[in-house]
């Protein structure tokens, strides 16, 4: 008897065995799954939270109701990987040995990275939303805020789910302005990227939506401390910029559990091949989600899409074939816009976001970098694909690779 | 991809100016490079950083991360924002004729 033991039961994790489980002979395949979690968080739904848009129950579900049957599902924490010699040592000194490991261990947010962030201004007039205590807390402060200077701030890339912070202030600029004190209220979005967002042509087109909103940007702006004393945020070359409310993207970084087992880079992510999904240190161990070291985006999609190549090149693995260099860092992305409208955006390592239709060339119904009421509908409709299609590794009708059908060059 | 010559030598260059191939830099184009970015002159302090990215390419293959400079290189980061002023990991590495850190998406 063989075992694949995968780590983590996220998004990913859970995908993984939804798919393999049904093709890896039970007589010949053991699967394992560990993690340390009862609640599985729908994450894409955070955003909503702060605007009262969505609740609690609204993003949560048991993990338990999403493993197929046939799986062990051990609930630990891991100690360490011991990838040499195949093995993983559990919190309980308890040691679980495979023959393939998938690694998905998925990123979180670490404010304590920030000097001053995770101090006293701390869930008081500063928050994160990545987190569910923070989208509570966020939710509570909004309620009864009468309006001064927000200030949204992302501390340093990568960052889960890049277009989250974008969003956040158009539905900001939406809901203030449907509590009547928009004109009480200044917003500020300040990144350390060059633009609005990575890629140029996006860049542009989500700057002139900032802009529409009266959403004042500051680029190239590298967080180095948080005064929360003075509310203020200082950059490295000390730049200051005050907030009456800080709505942050702190640190986010890969599982301790990687810088235990000394497997991650700085940022504890794993290096892993773009294109194969295999370890770059270790041909039986695969990583896939927020947990590679990726030139990708750290989002759901991507991991979705991620999962359709690492389905195919587990069972070439373990079949003694040569791996597909099938993944292509495809994203695919809804941007909720504020005031019932929603953006759609899809790209890889190598194609920017272009315009255009999607996902049936000329047809949609989605419209490609432009703001639509469809595309609105089709970020709140997938919630429900996310709990009932994606999570039990049901194929979607979207292809893993991008294509470029559909889209226009400019 | 365009040429140019740095420090009497003909290189290619790619549309912002960064070396196309990282093994064509040598110690002498450093002033040059810096002169494009704005930097008159290189300190001892701007040495350590170039000296110690030239090192980590070689032995990683990956341009080092602002983060990485700092735990592995000993670099504390508001340093490298006075020596390298406004966009610190690009300037960096396009004097220490790395290609523009692809950062994130």
């Amino acid at each position: 008897m063989k075992r694949l033991l995968i780590l983590g039961g996220g998004t990913a994790g859970t995908m993984m065995v939804n798919k393999l489980r049904p093709v890896l002979d039970e007589q010949e395949w053991q699967i394992t799954l560990i993690d340390e979690f009862e609640t599985h968080y729908y994450q894409p739904g955070f955003l909503f939270i702060p605007f009262g848009i969505y609740n609690k129950q609204d993003v949560i579900k048991p993990k338990r109701d999403f493993y197929p049957p046939g799986v062990d599902v051990i609930m630990s924490k891991i100690d360490v990987i011991e990838p040499k010699k195949n093995r993983v040592k559990l919190a309980d000194g308890k040691i679980i040995s495979y023959d393939y490991l998938i690694i998905a261990t998925g990123s979180k947010v670490h404010p304590a990275e920030t000097e001053g962030m995770a101090g006293d201004g701390w869930y008081k007039n500063i928050f994160d939303f990545y987190t569910i205590e923070g989208a509570l807390a966020l939710r509570n402060f909004l309620k009864y805020w009468e309006g001064g200077k927000m200030v949204l701030n992302i501390v340093e890339m990568p960052i889960k789910c890049p277009v989250a912070p974008l969003e956040f202030v158009f539905l900001a600029d939406w809901w203030f302005t449907e509590q009547g004190i928009r004109d009480k209220v200044e917003i500020e979005y300040v990144t350390p990227l060059p633009g609005a967002f990575t890629k140029p042509i996006a860049s542009k087109f989500l700057g002139q939506f900032l802009e529409k909103k009266n959403v004042h940007i500051v680029s190239d702006f590298g967080t180095g401390r948080v005064d929360s004393a003075n509310n203020k945020i200082i950059s490295f070359d000390d730049k200051e910029i005050n907030y009456d409310l800080l709505v942050t993207i702190p640190t986010n970084m890969g599982s301790d559990l990687i810088e235990r087992s000394d497997m991650g880079d700085d940022l504890n992510f794993i290096p892993t091949d773009p294109n194969t999904l295999q370890s770059k240190e270790y041909e039986n161990i695969f990583v896939i989600g927020d947990a590679t070291d990726l030139p990708s985006s750290k989002a759901g999609s991507v991991a979705h899409f991620e999962a359709d190549v690492l389905f195919e090149n587990f069972q070439r693995a373990i079949d003694g074939r040569p791996l597909k260099k099938a993944f292509d860092g495809h994203a695919n992305c809804f941007i909720e816009s504020g005031f019932g409208k929603g953006i759609l955006i899809d790209f890889n390592y190598d194609v920017e976001p272009l315009p255009g239709k999607f996902p049936l060339p000329g047809v949609g119904p989605f419209s490609l970098l432009e703001e639509t009421r469809m595309n609105h509908w089709g970020k709140m409709t997938f919630r429900w694909v996310y709990w009932n299609l994606l999570l039990k590794g049901a194929e979607l009708p979207i292809e893993a690779q991008m294509t470029m059908a559909g889209k226009k060059r400019q | 991809m365009a040429e140019k010559i740095i420090a009497g030598k003909t290189v290619q260059v790619d549309e912002e100016g960064f070396l196309v191939n990282p093994d064509d830099w040598t110690e002498e184009m450093a002033p040059e490079l810096a002169a494009d970015m704005g930097i008159s002159e290189l300190t001892e302090g701007h040495w350590k950083v170039v000296r110690f990215m030239r090192k980590d390419f070689a032995e990683k293959g990956q341009v080092p991360s602002i983060r990485r400079m700092k735990n592995a290189g000993g670099i504390p980061t508001k340093d490298l924002y006075d020596l390298f002023p406004e966009g610190p990991g690009k300037k960096a590495s396009y004097v220490a004729g790395l290609s523009k850190p692809h950062g994130c998406v």
